[in-house]
């Protein structure tokens, strides 16, 4: 027993562990939350009543029945997927470039496996499976971008000026991605509400081809974690340790652009997750990589499944895109950060 | 490069077995050091006592910081070799490596809210691995390595709340964790106040003592000539002078190195040489008159 105690110190042990369990709690509640609110007709009430009659043979209440479970419970889904996703992402791309701005939104990877797909299904590609591919080359596009952008004199030093980069480039892609909309009627009509980020209309079969990357972007994050932890002191003493910063480096930029480019595969460009989440996280757990990634597993789901609980409500019986609200919430949080006393360093 | 055969007969006939019992011996042999196309050290040929304190001096720009990063595998050699224990450091795994050379950088930064005591657990990765992570025997090097710099009261506190020389021992402590035989530091005491400074080097000192070689590039060659065994002066590039501090340093060397004259006396507490009297020569003088 002493030895597990001694294994799990961290530093903070109860209390990481404490904060997981209370984050899981309430992610377990936003999901219940998530299951019972729809724009639809299917109120709470009888949302609740059917999910209860979920465990019985027999439904009652077919219409609650179908909207829970074809179209609420795989929105679910997938908004737990994206979420973690896009927060771990956020976590080691700003642990990576060393900047407590670098968020996947806004440097561009998101819109960078944006433009890949939509330059995908302009050339004919439909399958979901290609689509993960595809949008994760187009994030890893982008990453690459960003990490020149950040070896540029000057940019890679100042978060502010990187953050320009990549609303740049961002912004480079999204007018291309336009113009192949203005252009091509069909792809327009295959993508248009998918460009915003929403997780409306997914199915869980969207969800299925992420399974692979995911998986493998899932056990290199573990491998990574303790380099990225000693990174963080600096390149030298992290060469000192018996780290290899470079080979880290190169790692962690291909596990942002798989899960970047599956989430966006799945739910659209959504931004400002990547960079309220470790935010958030941080300041829970302190600035180690280790706490931090733990801490984005229940906080990024949170963020996402809440806005879009939100996205269905605000404006009924139609819905908000949920990359809409992402950034209603996370501009007034970046403007925040920047404004705030002196940026944090990592 | 052509090595001195006598010298690499001694190297290779150094036993290579429990490197952390025997203190080890550090070379180079025709060591060529560039930034870029820029050659800063060429072909040099050096020896690093073993259990001693090595402190390298010299004038800004002379080299002693990239002989470091060379000593220290940051900077790749453009020739020649570094040889640890008598083996190439470059046909080391870099975790091999770091189980028997431990680096202090110049200056390093600490995350904010990172405590001493995790601070100091970084030292551990070498020795850990996804088999064997965090365990009672890490604890107790850890915690051994507060107690040695004497920072076990301080184990909670962030780094950044720390004092200079506080802050420093705790970078100390965390190479000491990492147990290795050898621990080179890049200008351990700049930017630190007298009494910091009189605290870091007597953290080093006893290092030494216990048994750790210790190679260290510093600015003050007072402090030098006080806290080191051997003293290495570069010029330029080169070693122009090595050896006992006291021996070693004269009027000649000190206006060769700094451009500066002085007189040398004896420290009578502590029988180190003392700088006195150091003012302009008269060269530099002149040339600024004209």
């Amino acid at each position: 027993m002493r030895v597990l105690t001694h294994c799990l110190s961290f530093g903070k042990p109860r209390s990481l562990i404490g904060l997981w369990l209370g984050l899981s709690g309430l992610l377990a509640a936003i999901a219940l939350l998530s299951l019972l609110y729809g724009a639809g007709d299917v109120g709470p009430a009888r949302a609740w009543q059917a999910l209860q009659d979920l465990g019985a043979a027999a439904s009652y209440d077919s219409e609650a029945h179908f909207v829970i479970a074809e179209l609420r419970a795989p929105r679910l889904w997938i908004g737990l997927v994206v979420g973690a996703a896009l927060g771990i992402a956020g976590a080691l791309l700003q642990a990576v470039t060393r900047n407590p701005l670098a968020e996947p939104g806004l440097l561009g990877v998101s819109a960078g496996a944006a433009f890949a797909v939509t330059l995908a299904i302009l050339w004919g590609a439909d399958t979901a499976t290609l689509r993960v591919s595809v949008a994760q080359l187009g994030a890893l596009g982008g990453c690459l971008c960003v990490l020149a952008a950040a070896r540029l004199q000057g940019i890679g030093s100042d978060p502010i000026r990187l953050i320009l980069a990549g609303a740049i480039l961002s912004g480079l892609l999204h007018s291309l991605s336009s113009l192949i909309l203005l252009y091509d009627q069909h792809t327009a009509d295959e993508i248009r509400f998918w460009v915003v980020g929403s997780l409306a209309g997914r199915q869980l079969d969207d969800l299925v081809p992420l399974f692979p990357t995911l998986g493998v972007a899932t056990l290199l994050t573990i491998l990574l974690a303790r380099p990225l932890a000693a990174l963080a002191l600096g390149e030298h003493v992290a060469i000192g340790l018996g780290h290899h910063p470079r080979v880290v480096r190169l790692l962690v930029i291909v596990v942002v652009a798989l899960l970047v480019g599956g989430a966006t595969a799945a739910a659209g460009p959504i931004a400002f997750v990547g960079l309220v989440v470790p935010f958030a996280a941080r300041a829970l757990a302190g600035p180690d990589i280790r706490r931090t990634l733990w801490l984005c597993l229940p906080l990024g789901p949170i963020v996402v499944v809440s806005a879009d609980i939100v996205s269905r409500l605000v404006v009924p019986p139609s819905e908000l895109p949920l990359g809409v609200l992402t950034a209603l919430i996370g501009a007034p949080v970046l403007i925040g950060v920047v404004r705030g006393r002196r940026l944090p360093t990592l | 490069m052509t090595h001195d055969a006598p010298a690499c007969e001694r190297d290779t006939a150094q036993p290579d077995t429990a490197p952390d019992m025997t203190a080890p011996d550090m070379a180079t042999q025709g060591l060529s050091l560039a930034y870029g196309s820029v050659a800063v050290i060429e072909d040099l040929d050096l020896q690093l006592p073993a259990g001693q304190v090595t402190a390298i001096v010299g004038p800004n720009g002379c080299g002693k910081s990239t002989l470091l990063a060379g000593l220290s595998r940051l900077l790749k050699p453009r020739g020649g070799t570094v040889l640890l224990n008598g083996t190439d450091i470059r046909h080391q795994p870099t975790r091999q490596l770091a189980k028997r050379l431990a680096l202090l950088p110049q200056q390093p930064h600490a995350p904010e809210a990172l405590t001493v005591a995790e601070l100091v657990r970084f030292g551990r990765h070498p020795h850990q691995s996804w088999l064997r992570q965090w365990s009672l025997e890490d604890k107790r090097i850890v915690d051994e390595a507060l107690d040695m710099t004497g920072l076990t009261p301080l184990a909670q506190r962030p780094v950044d709340a720390l004092s200079g020389g506080q802050r420093q021992r705790a970078w100390i402590a965390m190479a000491i964790a990492q147990q290795t035989a050898t621990l080179l530091l890049d200008e351990p005491t700049s930017a630190l106040d007298l009494g910091h400074q009189v605290e870091v080097y007597e953290l080093i000192q006893s290092l030494a003592a216990s048994g750790k070689t210790i190679v260290m590039v510093i600015h003050d060659l007072v402090s030098a000539c006080r806290y080191a065994d051997h003293l290495i002066a570069m010029h330029q590039g080169h070693v122009i002078a090595e050896g006992l501090p006291g021996e070693t340093v004269t009027p000649e060397l000190v206006r060769r190195l700094y451009g500066v004259e002085c007189s040398l006396i004896t420290d009578p507490a502590t029988g180190a040489p003392l700088l006195t009297n150091v003012r302009r020569t008269r060269d530099a003088l002149d040339g600024s008159a004209t």
